[in-house]
């Protein structure tokens, strides 16, 4: 078996042929997805990087609260009604495997915080707004990638690395698939060999049995007619034996 | 793999779960939102030291499971720590969650779910 070196420890049977076949799709599936394992490097980078707008965001915010002397925390929150930033959702067909993207847009004239920093610090509120809508676009960004990998994920999930998919778990596979085949093979031949054998001796025990019932049947006949012989037939002899006329 | 349209069409909101400064910050960018008036909700909570946690993971509970109009839920890392069973355990794709850090807690890449989900994946 030279697929022996390189294959799992598994029974050939029917069964595990379907397990075999179910494994080697999944690792199919995952080693194609894990081809694109860039977008984990960029989940990473925009999570350091979402660190650094937030901080400039908080330290803005901490402008506003300075320059507008108190904190504007309850009035904005009291005058949030309507989200001017909203997001759309579509998909993205990434390579046949369709990921969902945000995208981040404006309504148009709606603004709820016409009336903050009215009296003093407008312009760092007009500023902080802007740091924040640039912020949460990072975020927005951040949560489409994030969302792509939660989808992915769940697809990979059966693989765990790349290299240990392409170079051995798929081979590996394949390798058992095709020794469980051949098993499956050499199994079904013994199989109908077997089957043959006992129909031949079946056929020669139904043979034997015929002849036997057979002889048994004459021995039997035999045996009446010689009975009938030694009852009946003497007279009919012997009646025969007298009808020998001579004209 | 596509998801049903249904999962995401109408998710067109964010949501925060977080700190004063960082709620004030984000409503201020302009993604506050409050329902028609009958059931008036929010799509914020300012949490502070006195809120409960139960009260974190019953608006956690809300944002995620059910609101269907919220597609990106905003919490901060440090109030994500307090309910982080939920946090670990919430694997759905919409809406999709995402920790971010506040002006007290920076950002640590170590206690974020779905960073040491990928690190987990990649076995690093």
């Amino acid at each position: 078996m030279s697929g022996a070196v390189n294959r799992e420890a598994v029974f050939p049977t029917r069964q595990s042929l379907g397990v075999m076949k179910a494994k080697l799709k999944g690792a199919q599936t995952g080693h194609d997805l894990l081809k694109r394992k860039k977008i984990t490097r960029r989940i990473d980078e925009a999570k350091r990087k979402m660190g650094r707008v937030m901080q400039i965001a908080a330290f803005s915010l901490a402008e506003v609260t300075y320059a507008v002397g108190g904190d504007i925390g309850y009035q904005v929150q009291e005058s949030a009604k309507s989200a001017r930033f909203r997001i759309r959702t579509k998909q993205e067909n990434v390579s046949g495997v369709f990921l969902p993207t945000f995208e981040s847009f404006n309504t148009e004239g709606n603004n709820d915080f016409g009336l903050t920093g009215l009296g003093k610090g407008g312009q760092q509120v007009q500023r902080c707004r802007e740091t924040y809508a640039r912020a949460v676009e990072t975020l927005v960004e951040l949560a489409s990638l994030q969302t792509a990998f939660v989808i992915l994920d769940e697809v990979i999930k059966v693989v765990n690395r790349r290299e240990l998919s392409e170079h051995v778990i798929i081979p590996r596979t394949e390798n058992t698939i095709k020794y469980i085949n051949s098993e499956l093979d050499e199994l079904d031949r013994e199989e109908f060999f077997r089957l043959k054998k006992v129909q031949n001796k079946k056929q020669r025990d139904t043979a034997a049995q015929d002849a036997e019932m057979q002889a048994k049947r004459l021995a039997e006949r035999k045996q009446e007619s010689d009975k009938e012989n030694a009852e009946g037939n003497p007279d009919i002899l012997g009646e025969q034996e007298d009808a020998d006329v001579i004209f | 793999m596509a998801a049903p349209a249904s999962a995401y069409k109408d998710r067109q909101f964010l949501a925060v779960i977080g700190d004063e400064d960082s709620v004030t910050g984000l409503l201020l960018a302009g993604i506050g939102h409050v329902t028609a008036p009958p059931d008036s909700q929010k799509n914020f909570l300012v949490v502070d030291s006195k809120t409960e946690t139960a009260a974190i993971e019953e608006a956690f509970e809300r944002f995620t499971t059910e609101r269907k109009d919220i597609g990106i839920l905003l919490i901060n890392q440090h109030i994500a720590e307090r309910i982080r069973h939920r946090v670990d355990t919430y694997t759905a794709a919409f809406p999709a969650l995402l920790e971010i850090p506040s002006k007290d807690h920076p950002y640590d890449p170590e206690k974020d779910s779905v960073l040491r989900r990928v690190r987990r994946l990649f076995g690093e």
